[in-house]
C-alpha cells in the first residue's frame, strides 16, 4: 500500500512543468476572457465597497478604507482564482475531459499532474492578485515596490488555497457539491479572515477561529507590505501558508489514487 | 530485453464482491499482435489499463517490458503507446499542439516533438490538418490523431482498446494497413476488438474472454479450425426453432443468434435438400470464420 502511494508521488522536480505548460497553451486561446473574467469580481467589491462603505466608515487602522481594502482584495483574489481553477477547470480535467486519463498513459505520475495543477492554479493567482495590486497602485492606494513584495505570497496564497480545493475536487463525485465548499469555507473566509475588515472587530471567539485561517495570514503578509509598514510574524504566517499548502497536497494524492487508481 | 513484453500470471480483480478478471494468465511476445476478444463488459479495458498500472490487481503477477507492473509502472509507460478506448484529445488545441503537449508528457523538449510531428502526421494521413482544432475533425481523423499520438515516444509495445470502433470501412482499413506498418516495423501490439474481421486480419494470436476469465486462446485459423472446422450454412427468413428441428439430423451443431440460424454442417449438401423448395428462406454456405468461433464460445447454443 504504502508502495503504492509513493509509485503515485512526484517523479521528479520537473514532470510537472509538462502539465502546467499544458494548460498555459489552452488557457492562451482564451486569455482575454479569462482574465476579464478573473478580475471583474474583485475589482467591483473594490470600487463597489471601497467607495460606497469607505464614506461611511471614513479611516480603518490610520489608512483610508478603500486603501485597507485593497490590500484584502489582493489576498481574496488569489484565494479565489486559485480555488475556482481548482474545483471546476481542474476537477473537469480530471473527470469530463478525460484530460488526466491521457496524462496517466505516459511516464507522468498522478503526484506530477497534481503538482502541474497547482502550479497552474498559482499562476492564476499570480495574475489575479497582481493584477488587483497594480490597480491599487495605480490609484496611489499602494506604492509600487509593494507590488514585488507582494508578488510571492500572492503566490503562496494560490498554492494554499488550490491544494486545499483540491482536496475538496478529490472528494467531489460532481460539481454538485463544490457550493458547499463556496458557501461553507470560501465566502466565511472572506470576512473571517480580515479582507474587508480587521479581524479586530469579530467577537473574540472568531478571532481564535481566525488566526488559523490561510487567509488571515494572507492578508496579514499582504496588508503591511501594500501600505508600506513593517509586517508582524512574517516566520509564521510563511510557515503557516506553506503547511496549508503542502499537507493537503499529499493528502489529495492519497484520495486521488483511490478514485483514479483501483 | 526480455523475451516476453506482457506477462500476466493468475491475475485476479474484483470490484466489492464481482469479479472483473479472474485467475487471468497470458504472455505477449516482442513483435506480437495480440488481441483480446469478448462481449461488451468482459474485463477487455480493464486488463488494458492493468497493462498500463492503472488498475492494480487484487492477487496475481504482472509484467511488461520486463519491470513489474503496477510498482514500476512509470518505467513501462514510458516505452509504451496507449490508444484509449475513448478519446481523450484536447478538443480546444489544434492537432500539432496536442502531439506537443503530449511529447512534453514524455519529458520531450519542445524541439524534440517537432522534430517528429511531420513523419507522425505523415503516418496518420493529417498532414493538411495539422492546424484545425481537433473539436473540428471527424471521428476518423481523431481517432488516427490518438493513434498518431501513442507513437510519439517511439514505443516498443501499444496498447490498443477498440481502435477501430465507430470508424466507417475506410477509416478502418486505412488503421489496420496502418497497424500492419506498425508490426512490420517489429512493434508488440495488444488490441481489443469487436471485429471479428480486424481481429481475423491482425491478430497472431488472441484471447476470448467472458466475465474476465480467458475461455479460449490461439492463432485464429487454428481457433477456427478446432472450434468449428466445417462449412457454416446462415439461414434466415423463417422460424428458427421450427427450421433447426428440420435440420439437425443432418448437422453438427445449431445456434441462434437473433433471427439467424447458424448451421455448422460436414456435409453442407444435405442440409440444402431439406430445405430445398422452401419460399422466403435466404441461404448463404460459407467457409467458417472468427465470428462463428466468437459465437459459439460467447453465445447460447440452441438447446432442443
Ligand atoms: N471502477 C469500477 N467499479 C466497479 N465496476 C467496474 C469498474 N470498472 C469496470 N467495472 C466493471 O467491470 C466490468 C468490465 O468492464 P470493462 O470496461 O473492462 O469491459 P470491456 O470488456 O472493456 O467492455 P466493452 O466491450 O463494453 O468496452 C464491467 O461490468 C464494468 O461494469
Ligand atoms: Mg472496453
Amino acid at each position: 500500500m504504502w508502495e503504492r502511494y509513493v509509485a503515485a508521488l512526484p517523479a521528479n522536480v520537473w514532470n510537472w512543468v509538462a502539465v502546467w505548460r499544458r494548460n498555459y497553451l489552452v488557457w492562451r486561446k482564451l486569455a482575454l476572457a479569462s482574465i476579464l473574467g478573473n478580475l471583474a469580481e474583485p475589482m467591483s467589491s473594490l470600487f463597489g465597497l471601497g467607495f460606497g462603505l469607505g464614506v461611511m466608515v471614513g479611516g480603518v487602522d490610520g489608512t483610508s478604507y478603500i486603501a485597507f481594502l485593497a490590500a484584502g482584495m489582493v489576498a481574496t483574489s488569489a484565494m479565489i482564482a486559485a480555488t475556482f481553477e481548482t474545483i471546476y477547470a481542474t476537477f473537469a480535467r480530471m473527470h469530463a475531459l478525460r484530460t488526466w486519463e491521457a496524462m496517466l498513459c505516459t511516464q507522468l505520475t498522478l503526484g506530477d499532474i497534481i503538482l502541474g495543477e497547482l502550479a497552474w492554479a498559482a499562476t492564476k493567482s499570480i495574475l489575479a492578485g497582481t493584477a488587483i495590486a497594480i490597480i491599487a497602485a495605480m490609484l496611489g492606494y499602494a506604492a509600487w515596490s509593494s507590488v514585488l513584495y507582494a508578488l510571492p505570497v500572492i503566490a503562496l496564497t494560490g498554492l494554499a488555497f488550490a491544494s486545499l480545493a483540491m482536496v475538496v475536487t478529490a472528494l467531489a463525485p460532481s460539481y454538485h457539491y463544490f457550493v458547499f465548499y463556496q458557501t461553507l469555507i470560501v465566502t466565511p473566509m472572506l470576512y473571517l479572515g480580515g479582507a474587508v475588515f480587521p479581524v479586530s472587530q469579530l467577537p473574540g471567539a472568531f478571532q481564535q477561529v481566525a488566526a488559523f485561517l490561510p487567509l488571515t495570514h494572507s492578508v496579514d503578509l499582504i496588508r503591511p507590505a501594500m501600505l508600506g509598514r513593517p509586517a508582524d510574524s512574517v516566520g509564521v504566517h510563511i510557515t503557516a501558508l506553506c503547511i496549508y499548502a503542502i499537507s493537503p497536497f499529499f493528502l489529495s494524492a492519497a484520495l486521488f489514487r483511490r478514485r483514479l487508481m483501483r | 530485453m526480455s523475451r516476453v513484453h506482457i506477462d500476466f500470471a493468475g491475475v485476479t480483480k474484483s470490484y466489492k464482491d464481482r469479479i472483473i478478471v479472474g485467475g487471468l494468465s497470458f504472455t505477449v511476445g516482442p513483435g506480437e499482435c495480440f488481441g483480446l476478444l469478448g462481449p461488451n463488459g468482459a474485463g477487455k479495458s480493464t486488463i488494458t489499463r492493468m497493462v498500463l498500472g492503472m488498475i492494480p490487481p487484487d492477487a496475481g503477477k504482472i509484467t511488461v517490458l520486463g519491470v513489474p507492473v503496477p510498482a514500476r509502472a512509470r518505467l513501462a509507460r514510458a516505452r509504451i503507446g496507449v490508444v484509449p478506448q475513448f478519446d481523450n484529445l484536447d478538443l480546444e488545441l489544434t492537432v500539432r499542439e496536442n502531439l506537443l503537449a503530449f511529447g512534453r508528457y514524455f519529458s520531450m523538449s519542445t524541439r524534440e516533438v517537432e522534430a517528429v510531428i511531420p513523419s507522425l502526421l505523415q503516418f496518420a494521413r493529417l498532414e493538411n490538418k495539422a492546424d484545425a482544432r481537433v473539436a473540428e475533425l471527424s471521428g476518423g481523423m481523431k481517432r488516427r490523431l490518438t493513434l498518431a499520438r501513442s507513437l510519439i515516444n517511439d514505443p516498443q509495445l501499444l496498447v490498443m482498446d477498440e481502435p477501430t470502433t465507430g470508424l466507417d470501412p475506410h477509416a478502418r482499413h486505412l488503421i489496420w494497413e496502418r497497424l500492419r506498418s506498425l508490426l512490420a516495423r517489429g512493434k508488440t501490439i495488444i488490441l481489443t476488438t469487436h471485429f471479428m474481421e480486424e481481429a481475423e486480419r491482425l491478430c497472431d494470436r488472441l484471447c476470448v474472454i467472458e466475465a474476465g476469465r480467458k475461455i479460449a486462446e490461439g492463432c485464429p485459423r487454428a481457433l477456427i479450425d478446432e472450434q468449428i472446422g466445417c462449412q457454416v450454412i446462415e439461414i434466415y427468413g423463417g422460424n428458427p426453432h421450427e427450421l433447426g428441428a428440420l435440420i439437425r439430423p443432418y448437422v453438427q451443431r445449431i445456434e441462434v443468434s437473433g433471427e439467424t440460424l447458424f448451421c455448422y454442417a460436414p456435409d453442407p449438401e444435405q442440409v440444402l435438400v431439406q430445405l430445398r423448395g422452401r419460399t422466403g428462406l435466404r441461404l448463404l454456405q460459407r467457409p467458417p470464420n472468427l465470428e462463428d468461433v466468437f459465437l459459439r464460445l460467447t453465445g447460447r447454443e440452441m438447446k432442443d
